[in-house]
C-alpha cells in the first residue's frame, strides 16, 4: 500500500504507470520531487501581473472617459463590465493551464505542495481587482519558492500585487507620513485634520499574524496588529496618480512617502529599520517563530495526514521547520519521515479539486478549453482561486461532505464517463488509478456496468476513488 | 398594537428601546393565531459571513460621534438626501434595507444593536467559529447551536430531516448528530437512476456514503414536489446580490413542500468592507441591497408559512467606529442583528446603547457590546422553537448562564 499512499495522498492521484514507477521506493519517489521551484508543468501563455495589472489600469482610464461622457449612475455597470472584461481571460487562462499541469505533472507532489500553499496564502478572485491576478500569485511567488526557505516564501507573496491588492495594502498611509505632512500644510489644517484624512488599514497585518505565520493562537495582540500594519505602511503597487505616482505599474512599489516612520514595536521587539526593510525584518523574525513552525506543521499534517493532526507528526514537523530554519525541503522530508503518513487507510475525503484533478490524471486526459474546467469546479462547489476569504478553502471532510455536494459529484462523475466512454477498459482503469484501494466490490460493480461510461462514473463515485 | 419593549438598563446609560408603536398601529397586521404543536414554526438563520459594519446597517445617527467617527462612510440622518429609513429618534436602517423597514413598520421586525458573540478577538474565523458553535470559545466543538437545538425540538412526527443548509455542504452552524439536509440552488438534473441505483448497491458497506446518498436523493424528490412556478431559472452567473436571493428562494421552496424542513440556514458572504466601502451608495450599499431583495423573496415565497416564521440575520462581528486609512473600516466588535418574520413581535429596537464617545469605546476602538447574541438565540429557540429552557442552559448553550434569554421576541 505504500505506494498507493505516495501517489494517492501525497501526489494528486495517479496516472497509468505512476503507481507502478512509485512502487520500488515509495519514500525517494517522494522525496526526488520537493527542492527547488515547481513551475507550471505546461507551456501555457499566461501573462505576468504586471502586464494583467497594465490592462486593469487602461481598462479603469476607459471607464472614467465612459463616467465623464454620460450620467455616471446609469453607467456602473459598464464600468465593472469594463474590468471584468479586461481580467477575464486571464483568468480563465490560468485556471486551465493549473488544470493541465495537475493533470501531466510529473512532480505531483510539489504540485500539491504549490496547492497547498496557494490556499494557505490565498487570494480571493471574487474580489474585483483580484480577479485577473489570483492566479498569477500562485504562478510568480509560490512555484518559485515550494522547495525553498519559508521566508523567501512569504516575503515573496506579502510583496505580490495580489496580496497587496487583495489585502487592501496599497493606500494604507502613516499619520505622519510624508504623504500626510504635504497634505496638512497645503490644506493648512491642523494635526487633527490630518489624523483624519490619513491612516491605515489593518487588512494585511492582521492576516500575516493570524493566517500566514503565527495563527490565531500564535500570541499577538491587538496592538501588535496595529503596530505591524504601520511597519508596512508604504507597501504598494506601482503605477498609481498624485500621490500614488511612481513605480513600475504593476509591480510591488515601496512609496516612502505613504510610510510611517520611527521605530516601531512588534511582539516585544523594537523595529528601527528604515523603510521597506522594516516590514522585511519582521517578515524574517516572524518566519523563524515557534508558534509559526507549529501553525504551519499543524496544517501540513492536516493536509496531508488526517482532519485531526496526529500531534507526533506535527511535533516532528514543527521541530523540522525550527531546526532547519524554515528550510522547506527539510520540512516536507520530515513530514514523509512520519510513521503516521503512511498508515493505511485513505482518511481525506477529497476536495473537489482533488476529485477533478484525480480524475483527470486517472483517464489521462488534460482539458483543452478553460470552459471545460470552470464549469467542473462551478458545478462541484469550488471556483478556482474563489475562496472568498483570506483563510482559503477549508481542509476537513465536514466542509465537503454535505448530501448536495456528493450529488454534484455524481452529476459530474457521469458527464465525464459519457464524455471518456470509448475505449477505457474499466478493470484496467481501476488498476491504475487505484491500485490495492480498489475493493471487491468496486470492481464487481465495474464489471456489471452498462456502460462502459457508467463504469467509469461508478469507479470516479467509489468511496476509494473519494477519499485520498 | 405594539408597544414600546421595557428592557431593563444599568444605570446611567443612556437609553434608546423605543418602539415604533404609531407606526406597528397603521399598518394594522393581523397577527395569526397557530397552535404549540412542533412542527408549526419555521425558522431561517442568515449568517453574513466578513463581519457586517452595524454602524452602516444600522446608523445611530442620533449618537453626537457618530459622524465624526465614520465620516464619509456614516448614513445622514432621516430626511436628508440617501438619509436613513427611520427606526426612533436615534435609529435608522441603511437606505438599502427598505423592505426590511416595511416590517419595521409592520411590526414584523425587530432590531437589535450593540450586539455580539462571546468572542472578544477579531478574527473572522474564529468569530464565525463562536457565532456558529454556540460556546464562549471557537474551538471545543465539532457540532453547532442550532444542530444541538435540533435534537431538542418537540417531536413533529415528520419522517424527513427537519433542517437544511442552502447550500452544497453543511455550515458548523448546523453540523452534528441530528441528520440535516443539503441542497444548493444549483440544480442536479439528469443524474441517471440507473447509475443512482447502483452507487446505492456500491456504497451498502459505507455507512457514510449510503446515508448522504440516500440524503440527495430524497432531497431532490421534495425540490420536485415543491411549487417552484414562482421561481424562474437564475442565470447560472448571476451577481452576487441575485445569488443570495437564489438561495433565498431555494429555503422558501423547500420550507414550503409537503413535509419539508422547519428550519433553514443560508449564507452570505461579502461584508468585509476594509476599503471603499461607501456610504447610502457604494459597495456595502449594493450588497445590503441584495440582503433586502433575498429577504423579500423568502417572505414573498414562504407565503402563507409566513405568519409562523421568524428570520434571524446574523454576523461575526462588527467592525471600527472610526474610517481607516481607506475609506473602510476594519474588525470590530459589537454590531447589529435582526429578526424579521410574520410571527416576530417586531417593532421594536433593542439596544442598550453604550454610545460612540471616546471614553465608551472598547479599547478605544470598537462599539461596545452591551447584549450577547446568545440572549436572541435562546429567546428565538425558546419562545418560537420552544426548546426547553433546561436543555438550552445544558446542551445548546453550555457556559451561557451569563447570557439569559430575552423574552417578548416572538408573538404569543
Amino acid at each position: 500500500m505504500q505506494a498507493e499512499i505516495a501517489v494517492l495522498r501525497f501526489g494528486l492521484g495517479a496516472r497509468p504507470g505512476e503507481l507502478a514507477a512509485a512502487a520500488g521506493d515509495p519514500r525517494g519517489w517522494l522525496l526526488a520531487q520537493i527542492k527547488g521551484a515547481a513551475p507550471l508543468a505546461v507551456d501555457a501563455p499566461l501573462a505576468a501581473s504586471d502586464q494583467i495589472f497594465a490592462g486593469l489600469l487602461a481598462a479603469r482610464d476607459e471607464r472614467q472617459k465612459i463616467k465623464q461622457e454620460s450620467a455616471a449612475h446609469a453607467t456602473d455597470a459598464k464600468m465593472v463590465n469594463a474590468v471584468r472584461e479586461a481580467y477575464q481571460p486571464h483568468y480563465r487562462a490560468q485556471v486551465l493551464a493549473r488544470a493541465q499541469s495537475a493533470a501531466l505533472t510529473a512532480r505531483p507532489f510539489a504540485e500539491r505542495l504549490v496547492h497547498f500553499w496557494s490556499n494557505h496564502f490565498a487570494v480571493s478572485a471574487d474580489k474585483g481587482v483580484v480577479f485577473g491576478l489570483a492566479g498569477t500569485l500562485e504562478n510568480e511567488a509560490i512555484r518559485p519558492h515550494v522547495g525553498g526557505r519559508f521566508v523567501e516564501l512569504l516575503t515573496a507573496v506579502e510583496q505580490h500585487p495580489a496580496m497587496i491588492a487583495f489585502l487592501d495594502n496599497q493606500y494604507s498611509v502613516g499619520q505622519d507620513s510624508m504623504a500626510a505632512h504635504f497634505a496638512s500644510q497645503r490644506s493648512g489644517a491642523g494635526l487633527d485634520a490630518r489624523k483624519r484624512q490619513f491612516g491605515i488599514n489593518e487588512n494585511l497585518a492582521r492576516e500575516i499574524l493570524e493566517l500566514h505565520t503565527l495563527g490565531v493562537n500564535g500570541g499577538y495582540s491587538q496592538a501588535d496588529v496595529t503596530s505591524f500594519a504601520q511597519v508596512i505602511t508604504g507597501w504598494s503597487i506601482g503605477g498609481g496618480r498624485g500621490r500614488l505616482a511612481g513605480g513600475v505599474p504593476g509591480r510591488f512599489y515601496f512609496r516612502d512617502n505613504l510610510h510611517q516612520p520611527g521605530p516601531k514595536v512588534l511582539l516585544g521587539k523594537t523595529y528601527t529599520e528604515p523603510g521597506v526593510r522594516q516590514g522585511e525584518a519582521v517578515l524574517a523574525d516572524l518566519a523563524r517563530r515557534p508558534e509559526t513552525a507549529r501553525f504551519i506543521a499543524t496544517k501540513l499534517v492536516r493536509h496531508f495526514i488526517a482532519d485531526d493532526p496526529p500531534k507526533a507528526a506535527v511535533d516532528r514537523v514543527a521541530r523540522a521547520f525550527l531546526k532547519s530554519g524554515g528550510d522547506l525541503p527539510q520540512v516536507y522530508a520530515a513530514l514523509i519521515a512520519s510513521p503516521e503518513s503512511w498508515e493505511a487507510g485513505a482518511r481525506k475525503f477529497k476536495t473537489p479539486e482533488d476529485f477533478v484533478f484525480s480524475t483527470l490524471r486517472a483517464l489521462n486526459v488534460s482539458p483543452g478549453q478553460p470552459e471545460e474546467v470552470v464549469r467542473a469546479f462551478d458545478l462541484l462547489g469550488q471556483r478556482q482561486y474563489t475562496p472568498g476569504s483570506p483563510a482559503g478553502w477549508p481542509d476537513t471532510s465536514k466542509s465537503w461532505d454535505g448530501s448536495d455536494a456528493l450529488m454534484h459529484r455524481v452529476l459530474w462523475a457521469s458527464r465525464v464517463g459519457a464524455k471518456y466512454e470509448s475505449g477505457v477498459e474499466p478493470a484496467d482503469l481501476a488498476a491504475s488509478s487505484l491500485g490495492a484501494y480498489a475493493r471487491p466490490e468496486t470492481l464487481t460493480a465495474l464489471r456489471r456496468a452498462t456502460t462502459s461510461g457508467q463504469a467509469v462514473a461508478l469507479l470516479l463515485m467509489s468511496p476509494e476513488f473519494q477519499r485520498r | 398594537m405594539n408597544l414600546p419593549r421595557l428592557f431593563q438598563l444599568n444605570a446611567g446609560r443612556r437609553r434608546f428601546l423605543l418602539g415604533a408603536g404609531a407606526l406597528a398601529a397603521s399598518a394594522a397586521i393581523p397577527e395569526v393565531l397557530f397552535a404549540h404543536t412542533g412542527g408549526s414554526s419555521r425558522l431561517v438563520v442568515v449568517i453574513l459571513r466578513g463581519a457586517l459594519d452595524g454602524l452602516a446597517a444600522v446608523p445611530p445617527y442620533g449618537d453626537p460621534d457618530y459622524v465624526s467617527l465614520h465620516r464619509e462612510l456614516a448614513i445622514a440622518a432621516p430626511g436628508s438626501t440617501d438619509g436613513a429609513l427611520a427606526l426612533n429618534n436615534t435609529f435608522g436602517l441603511h437606505p438599502a434595507l427598505s423592505f426590511l423597514h416595511e416590517r419595521f413598520a409592520a411590526g414584523e421586525l425587530i432590531v437589535f444593536n450593540a450586539v455580539a458573540s462571546p468572542y472578544r478577538d477579531r478574527s473572522h474565523f474564529d468569530g464565525q467559529n463562536v457565532l456558529e458553535n454556540g460556546l464562549a470559545k471557537p474551538i471545543g466543538s465539532a457540532d453547532g447551536w442550532l444542530n444541538r437545538a435540533l435534537a431538542a425540538l418537540p417531536a413533529s412526527g415528520r419522517a424527513a430531516d427537519r433542517a437544511v443548509a442552502i447550500s452544497q455542504n453543511v455550515p458548523l452552524i448546523l453540523r452534528g448528530e441530528a441528520a440535516v439536509m443539503s441542497k444548493s440552488p444549483q440544480a442536479t438534473p439528469d443524474v441517471d437512476e440507473d447509475l443512482l441505483a447502483r452507487l446505492a448497491d456500491l456504497y451498502s458497506q459505507d455507512d457514510w456514503f449510503s446515508a448522504r446518498l440516500s440524503e440527495a436523493v430524497q432531497t431532490d424528490k421534495m425540490v420536485e414536489g415543491a411549487d417552484d412556478s414562482a421561481n424562474p431559472k437564475q442565470p447560472a452567473r448571476a451577481g452576487v446580490p441575485d445569488r443570495v436571493t437564489a438561495v433565498a428562494r431555494m429555503a422558501a421552496n423547500l420550507m414550503r413542500s409537503d413535509g419539508g424542513p422547519e428550519i433553514a440556514v443560508i449564507e452570505a458572504g461579502g461584508w468585509d468592507t476594509h476599503a471603499n466601502q461607501g456610504g447610502a451608495k457604494g459597495i456595502l450599499g449594493t450588497r445590503l441591497g441584495g440582503l433586502d431583495k433575498a429577504l423579500k423573496s423568502l417572505a414573498d415565497e414562504l407565503g402563507p408559512l409566513w405568519p409562523q416564521t421568524a428570520v434571524l440575520v446574523v454576523t461575526e462581528f462588527g467592525r471600527t467606529a472610526a474610517v481607516n486609512g481607506t475609506r473602510g473600516t476594519d474588525h470590530g466588535t459589537g454590531g447589529c442583528a435582526f429578526l424579521v418574520g410574520g410571527a416576530v413581535r417586531g417593532g421594536q429596537v433593542i439596544a442598550d446603547w453604550p454610545s460612540l464617545s471616546r471614553r465608551a469605546l472598547l479599547d478605544n476602538r470598537d462599539l461596545k457590546p452591551t447584549l450577547d447574541l446568545r440572549s436572541v438565540f435562546k429567546a428565538v429557540l425558546d419562545e418560537h422553537m420552544h426548546v426547553d429552557a433546561n436543555t438550552l442552559a445544558k446542551r445548546v448553550f453550555p457556559d451561557s448562564s451569563g447570557a439569559r434569554p430575552l423574552q417578548g421576541l416572538i408573538r404569543a
